[in-house]
Order: C-alpha cells, then structure tokens, then sequence
C-alpha cells in the first residue's frame, strides 16, 4: 500500500541545519511593526533579512496636493516619539524656502520644546533598551517625566504625541505660564531622575554584560551606511548638525557633542544619557535667553509673516485684511516661490532631512523626508550577523527604530 | 583647509572637461547636472579625491518632470563631506522608457535601500544592484506610485454626491 503523506514539507527543510524564524511583524520583543526573517544556527543568528513598509502611508505622495501647513501633521507621525522636532524641521525648510526670518525669542523657544523631544525621545529608547534587557523599572519610573514633558507641549499647543506643533514663522500663541511653571518643575527634577536612572543601569554588571560588545560597529561601516545621530556619535564619529550646520540659532548655545568607541549597544546607551545632560544644559541656557527679553521683545512669539502665518482672531472678526489672509492661508490659496531646498534638523535619532521642490502653485512639486532610521536600519543584518538571538532583540531597541519613520 | 563650492566646481569641471552643466548654488548650496553615465565616475571622483572627500551619502532620490521628453527622471544625488563640512548636490536625467542607472552600492552600503525605494517609486532600474526590489509597497503592485500620472483625488472635484460624506 503506498504511504500517505499529509504533510508537505518544502524540500531539503529536513536536512537542513539551520531554522528559520520569522520574528514579527508583530512581536512583543519588536516594539513597532518590524518584521525579521531569521535564518539561526542554534541561537546564532546566520543571517536576517529585513521586511518593512507594513505602516507605509505614502506621504510624499499626499503632500503632493496640500498646502504647506497641512503637511505639518504628516510630519508628526514619522517619528511620534518626538514629534516637535519634525514640525520645526518642516517649518524651518519652509522658512528657507520663503525667506521668512524669525525673532531670536521664537528660535529660543524651539529649542526649548526641541531638546524636550530630544529627552523624551532618548527616555523612552535607553529605558525600553532597560526593559529588553530584563530591567522593567526603570522604564515605570522615567514614564513619569515623559508624561511631564507631554503636559508642557499640551499647554504650548494643545496635543501631546502627535502635536502637530507651531506654524511658519512661529509658534500659534505664546508660552503660557503654566507651561513655564511645568518647565520649572521639570528643571528642579529632573537631574535627579536621570542620576538615579544611571545609576540603575550605567554600573550593573548584568547591563553592562548583556550590552557590551553586542551590535557594535566601527566608524567607517557606520558611515558607509550612512548611520547619523546618537548611533553614529556612538561609534566614534561627532557629526552632529546642530553643530555642522546651525539652525534655530544653535549657534547661540555651549554644549558638548558626547562620542562613544565601539558603537556597540552599550555605548549608544551611554552616549543617549550624555546627551539628555546636555539637552537639559541648552534648555537652562534657552530659558534664560528668554527671559532676559523685556518689554515688547518678551511677547514675541511668531515672525512678521502675514503670508503664512495665521491672523490673531480677533481681528479676523474685526479687520478686512486679516480676514483675507485668514481665508487665503485656511484654503490653501498662497502661491509658493519655486525653488529647491534641503534643510535638514538634528532628529532624535540622526539626521532628518528634507527634500523641497517648489514650482510655483500651492503644493509642493515633491517633497522628500530623509528618515535616519530608514537609511541605518539596513545595517541591521551586519549588526546581528554572529549574534545570539536575544542580543539581536536589544540591538533592535537600542538603535531607537521608529516604525513610522522608516516607513514615511 | 576650507572646502568652498567654488574650489568643488573647478576641480570637477577640470575633470570632467565640460560633461557637467547647469551648476547652481540654490539656498547656498552647490548643485549641478550630469550625464547619466557618468553618475559613479562622478561620486567615485568625489570619493577618492583627497581635496575633496564626499565620502558621506545623505539622500537619494528621483523626480519625477512629465513634460521633459527624454530626461522625465531626474535622480538627485546629495553629498556630504563631513571633514570640511559642505553638501553638494547632483542631479542625472534619464529616460523613463529605459531608465538605466548605475548602481552606488559598490561604494555606499547606504544606497541600497535608498536605490530600492527609488525603484519602488519612480521605477528607476539600478544596473549592478544586489536585491532590486520593492521596499515599502506591495510585492504585487504593477505600477510606481509616485510617478506624475497618478494624481491623488483633487480637492476642488464637484461630482461628488455630498450626502453620502455627511455634508448634504
């Protein structure tokens, strides 16, 4: 009687030595939608393959057809975990592009809320790396100061992950002074959380051991990959665009650019904490600068842009001109200046770019995002390659990949 | 010691010997236009000069111009030279019946992806290229999306049956 065989097996699947394993799209220990085909030796990892776009919403596309202050929403979701630093990102690309110049007050306040995103964006990366490892308190404890941080960009603009933040030229209203009374607050705390925060992780010898060595990288591969931001810096490399090329009147400030050695994931840990310290020193600095302002110059909050930048309400009800502007700007209706700009912003994980042809009419022409993720997330398998599977999940967190970004 | 655009369009057109045209400093930065064939000579020239070290590849991406015949492509190329700081930027034209581009793999491990989500979207083919497929989009999908001939729904249409949006 000739035997059955219910199951299909692919061919050569039963001499092989080797496992495949798909890790994701979904997967506790993948934080976002990240899918990795994994060929393993035991636990060694052999190879891994890649697959993303599983959140792709095609936004260059859309921003084909919107006017400029309606592409600051899409900008939010690249990556959520600071997006104020896309929104000025945006914003500041289309300053250049039309020429607006803004009052050093409103640079000064940028800052501020840019390097708040920066510290919240590195907390939820180095304490996530924590919780990969085995260290879940650290995350509970620092969630509170993110949530801090939320509740001062709430009372700037009303939103907190996706905040959609600011306008051309500025920002939508002042500073209010429950925002600086959060600020305050956050000031006086905060060190003290982040020492306690290192002193949980940057000494403990389980730490250090499940992190050192692992997913490391030297200088010339990281930039070959085009790696920027804290895991290039970590490498050994201090490209850093707040001070290669200033924007925002970075220029203004005195901080240190922290580097690693190795590039592995305990140094970019490192590196991360470092640069909350010098986050926390620009927004001393910043705070300062603002309230040095007297008289008139302390209310200023938005550049002289009645073009783009949207009348006060009240004299929307009140005034002709405003009311035209209003109506021009709310539909869409200011014609653009052709033109050609790159800009680019320190993003909280590396350079952020973009990409900005004009030609004239009320969108732009193209719009390209430069998304550090997507672009050092390829280094992934070289990263991985030798690796225990369980490494491979730290090096994962510890690169800070942002699923929304890397799929635009 | 400080690299300048002007030193950059001088040792380039030295080389080159009149290949490259339309060089331009829009917002202060030096771009310029290429043959198609040249586009690695060019950023291997970059690379290897040791005045002028662009040995940083920022972006890249393509444009898509409906109404250019023969050159409706454009690949954009940005450079960065970390040591002396300056970006610069390259563009190349190519056909969209055949468009054929080498590839920059072979000198920045970074263009990979990008060169795949070129081809994703434009559907530029990169000569050379070790895994040219689609990136974001659906294997399945036939066309390249941001290609000019696909609009997205136009904002201003009137055909549309407003109570059936809630706005009748």
């Amino acid at each position: 009687m000739q035997e059955q065989h219910h199951i299909k097996l692919p061919e050569g699947s039963i001499e092989k030595s080797t496992t495949t394993l798909n890790l994701g799209p979904t997967h506790p220990a993948t934080h976002g939608v990240f899918q990795n085909i994994l060929e393993l030796d035991g636990e060694r990892i052999v190879s891994a393959e890649q697959t993303i776009g599983y959140i792709h919403r095609a936004f260059e596309k859309i921003a084909e057809r919107r006017p400029l202050y309606q592409i600051t929403p899409l900008t939010d979701r690249l990556n959520y975990c600071s997006s104020p630093i896309n929104n000025m990102g945006w914003h500041l690309t289309c300053e250049k592009l039309l020429n607006v110049k803004t009052p050093k007050r409103v640079d000064y306040l940028r800052i501020i809320i840019m390097e708040l995103a920066r510290i919240s964006d590195h907390l939820v990366c180095n304490s996530v790396v924590g919780v990969d490892s085995g260290a879940y308190t650290g995350f509970l404890y620092v969630m509170q100061y993110r949530e801090l941080i939320y509740e001062i960009y709430e009372e700037v603009c009303g939103s907190r992950l996706t905040t959609n933040m600011g306008r051309i030229g500025g920002f939508e209203r002042n500073f209010s002074n429950a925002a600086f009374e959060k600020l305050d607050r956050f000031l006086a705390e905060y060190p003290d959380v982040l020492k306690e925060f290192e002193n949980l992780f940057n000494r403990n010898r389980i730490f250090m051991d499940r992190t050192m060595g692992t997913g490391g990288i030297g200088p010339e591969r990281a930039l070959n990959y085009g790696f920027t931001g804290p895991n290039l810096r970590a490498a050994g490399v201090d490209y850093d665009v707040r001070i290669h090329t200033p924007y925002s009147s970075y220029e203004d400030f005195d901080f240190n650019i922290p580097v690693g050695k190795t590039g592995d994931n305990y140094d970019r840990f490192l590196v991360r904490n470092q640069e909350m310290w010098e986050s926390l020193k620009i927004i001393e600095q910043a705070y300062r600068k603002v309230k040095a302002f007297k008289g008139a110059e302390a209310e200023v909050f938005h550049a002289d842009a009645p073009e783009y930048f949207l009348p006060p309400k009240d004299d929307v009800y009140t005034k002709m001109e405003a009311l035209i502007w209003h109506f021009k700007i709310v539909m869409g209706e200011i014609e653009i200046p052709p033109g050609e700009v790159y800009q680019s912003v320190e993003g909280a994980n590396g350079e952020l770019g973009f990409y900005f042809i004009s030609d004239g009419g009320r969108a732009p022409y193209r719009l390209h995002f430069r998304r550090p993720c997507f672009v050092y997330y390829q280094a992934y398998s070289e990263l991985t390659k030798g690796s225990m599977l369980s490494d491979a999940v730290l090096t994962m967190s510890s690169l800070n990949l942002i699923a929304g970004e890397m799929d635009a | 010691m400080s690299l300048t655009n002007q030193t950059v369009k001088e040792r380039l057109q030295k080389h080159f010997e009149g290949q490259l045209g339309s060089f331009e400093e829009p917002y202060g930065m030096l771009s310029f236009e290429a043959p198609k064939e040249l586009n690695l000579k060019i950023m291997q020239f970059l690379y290897d000069d040791e005045e002028l070290r662009f040995q940083f590849l920022t972006d890249l991406t393509a444009v898509h111009y409906p109404h250019q015949p023969g050159r409706e492509l454009a690949i954009v190329y940005h450079l960065h030279n970390l040591t002396d700081n300056l970006r610069i930027r390259f563009k190349v034209y190519t056909d969209i019946q055949k468009p054929d581009i080498f590839t920059a793999t072979q000198l920045f491990s970074a263009a990979n992806w990008m060169e795949r989500e070129t081809y994703d979207f434009f559907g530029v083919n990169f000569i050379g290229h070790p895994n040219l497929k689609r990136i974001l989009n659906v294997d399945e999908m036939d066309y390249f999306p941001l290609r000019k001939e696909y609009p997205l729904e136009d904002q201003t249409r009137t055909d549309k049956d407003d109570e059936m949006f809630g706005r009748g």
